[in-house]
């Protein structure tokens, strides 16, 4: 039976066509992975700052891409300095491999560096996301890029940048905390869902970008390095591999990750993150996992054991 | 059906067939010509390389044609491809004291030497709609007339003024390259090379509000221009292997010149201080604006109080790349849903906290 909600090119049923590599190859009217060497070797330099530093925003002088600000550039531009000829790239927007955006993205690459393409999590040594992490744990041979809109944890509570420096460095964050306590004393828990701000390494605090709440405590101690990339905001920070990652909170008010309280409609998991999908306008709601892959590792690891 | 929201590949293919279909509109009027786009739209042309900081006509007007006359989404084609170009060195510094006028006004003397060069202007045209040129096929107008003379040497307005001490210095420009805001990111405090950078490439329409928000009471400015001129200028270039400066060609801009009162601070006496907008082509509204923000902006060199949006550096400067702008807007379109959903719940989660505590003292009342 056709998904209802999956489109062709999504992770479908097991054994479907999940990966491929452009048949056309790589175009060669530009650099391998579009941007030129110069400046792949710019954007590493400040990728290892970022890893000495975890959780510090470095400036870099990111370029101005075929994609408009918003659509990822940032990751984008992360993603073109660090794949290598071997690599094979998952991209996926919203936890999805199919949405829009990813495929663009997905495309792009192999277009400009004609690398292999997967929509397998297990499979992918490089995976470019905005807004989730996949369910699947990681590993230490992967790396995973997040496109990052607003690095600065701090802006909506101080918007000057030449402030929120003088902030970091003092690893004064007492504006997050006042603002967590408001939510909390106002109404009951944190007001906050999703981008909620982390204390890397004890010491900087950091955006985790437009994740869930749900997401968070994925980033603690995580075998896979974490690059994040800001590219209208021209910023790159890093997280590496097992380095502690603290949701802010308090102590009498532990930070709590939510999930909403179904299956999934698809594959019956109770654990993985769920979008919910309006079916009609009576108030009809089913609830589907948003990991595409996760959703279909479940799915056939249910249909075996039927 | 959910699936269409989740697009995918054939939806994007169907979804460019039919923007190149829209672009082309009825194949029954005649498509338009690079080359007509560049001579008639000419301003619009102008804009675009402005705005994507690339001095091509020819691709201004091809990046136009693709972007249906969207002049924001062409300046962004070409950014896009300025970017894949290889940079050798900076210029020299653009002489604009030798600039081939074609145009040249103050408005602070009545006459000057080299005197007032009105240029192609719509400034005293009367705005009526000339339906003349709704009937197409009409022959060419005739040749404007020329002056008998040609015109002069034209010192600039601000250098007269300085002569006599009124005007202040600029402080002598660093040895050190010019800073490079294509290849490194903005840092503030900004000093004012990298300011005037941003302002050069930043949306017309942003720096047209603000400057006139300081003409309003916004940041206490009374200005007057000193001189506005366009022209051809030639570009030169000291390449290192050859180590002498030789010419590349020539640029069109538009200088403006706004001078402005400051009171004196500290060891400064009282003078005039001046706020400089230099744009690609024919761009008067734009060279003026910025040079109205560039004077704001001086607010803390000059020791001014900083108190309105457009002597903000850092409001005023990462706000106004309107490609930047566009690209953020226009992100909310992207799906949001994962972050919606954690919305959601959290709402869900309050409300349910918020209707508990609203029913338990009811309960109490009832005991």
């Amino acid at each position: 039976m056709r998904d209802p909600v999956r489109s062709p090119e999504g992770a479908g049923a097991p054994g479907a066509e999940h990966r491929r590599r452009e048949p056309e190859g790589r175009d060669p009217h530009y650099n391998f992975a579009y941007l030129d060497e110069a400046t792949k070797r710019m954007i590493r330099r400040a990728i290892l700052k970022a890893i000495a530093i975890p959780g510090h925003q470095i400036p870099f002088g990111a370029r101005e891409m075929p994609l408009p600000y918003g659509w990822g550039t940032g990751g984008i531009q992360v993603t073109a300095s660090i794949l290598g000829p071997s690599d094979v790239l998952k991209v996926i927007d919203q936890g999805a491999d199919d949405t829009t955006n990813a495929v663009s993205i997905r495309r792009f690459f192999a277009r400009t560096a004609g690398v292999a393409t997967t929509t397998r999590t297990a499979e992918a040594t490089v995976i470019q996301t905005r807004h989730r992490i996949p369910e699947r744990p990681l590993r230490e041979d992967q790396i995973l890029v997040f496109q990052v809109p607003m690095p600065e944890p701090l802006f909506r509570l101080e918007p000057r940048l030449a402030e929120t420096r003088r902030l970091h460095a003092l690893a004064d964050y007492s504006l997050a905390q006042v603002k967590l306590y408001e939510d909390i004393a106002q109404q009951g828990e944190s007001a906050s869902s999703y981008n909620h701000p982390v204390l890397v390494n004890g010491r900087y605090l950091m955006s985790p970008s437009p994740i869930p709440g749900f997401d968070n405590p994925k980033l603690d101690r995580n075998p896979a390095l974490l690059l994040f990339g800001a590219g209208r905001e021209k910023k790159i920070y890093a997280v590496p591999p097992y380095t502690p990652v603290k949701s802010l909170d308090f102590d009498d008010h532990p930070f709590a990750p939510m999930r909403a309280p179904h299956p999934c409609a698809l594959c019956g998991s109770t654990t993985h993150y769920l979008d919910e999908i309006v079916t009609d306008d009576r108030g009809g709601r089913m609830f589907v996992c948003s990991d595409t892959d996760a959703c279909a590792e479940a799915a056939g690891r249910a249909g075996a054991a039927r | 059906m959910y699936v269409a929201v989740k697009g995918g590949e054939a939806a994007i293919e169907a979804a460019h067939a039919w923007l190149a279909a829209a672009r082309r509109g009825d194949p029954s009027v005649p498509e338009l010509g690079l080359a007509q786009i560049e001579q008639q739209l000419a301003l619009a042309v102008d804009r675009v390389m402005a705005e994507g900081s690339c001095h091509d006509r020819g691709l201004a007007a091809l990046a136009i044609k693709q972007a249906r006359g969207d002049l924001i989404e062409a300046a962004f084609l070409l950014r896009a491809y300025r970017t894949t170009l290889p940079r050798f060195t900076p210029a020299e510094p653009l002489d604009t004291g030798r600039m081939r006028v074609l145009r040249r006004i103050s408005a602070t003397y009545k006459d000057l030497p080299g005197g007032q060069v009105l240029g192609p202007t719509f400034d005293y045209t009367h705005r009526l709609l000339d339906f003349a040129l709704a009937a197409e096929g009409a022959p060419p107008p005739p040749p404007a007339p020329e002056a008998e003379s040609g015109v002069g040497p034209m010192p600039r307005v601000s250098e007269i003024l300085a002569a006599e001490g009124l005007m202040r210095r600029e402080p002598a420009g660093e040895e050190a390259p010019p800073p490079d805001l294509t290849r490194e990111p903005l840092r503030f405090p900004a000093p004012r090379p990298l300011r005037l950078q941003a302002l050069a490439r930043g949306d017309e329409g942003f720096l047209l509000g603000l400057g006139y928000s300081t003409q309003r009471g916004y940041g206490n400015a009374h200005p007057f221009v000193a001189e506005l001129r366009l022209g051809e200028v030639e570009v030169v270039l000291c390449p290192p292997e050859l180590g002498f400066p030789i010419s590349i060609g020539e640029v069109t801009v538009t200088e403006c010149q706004m001078v402005n009162q400051f009171a004196g601070a500290g060891e400064a006496p009282p003078q005039f201080t001046r706020g400089y907008g230099l744009a690609l082509g024919h761009s008067e509204r734009k060279a003026m604006a910025m040079a109205l923000v560039d004077r704001a902006l001086m607010a803390r060199e000059l020791g001014e109080e900083v108190l309105a949006p457009a002597q903000d550096e850092e409001f005023v400067l990462l706000h106004a790349d309107n490609v930047e702008a566009t690209g953020f807007v226009e992100h909310l379109k992207l799906p949001h849903h994962v972050d919606f959903q954690s919305e959601l719940e959290k709402l869900r989660s309050i409300r349910a906290r918020v209707e508990a505590e609203r029913a338990a003292p009811r309960a109490e009342a009832a005991e």
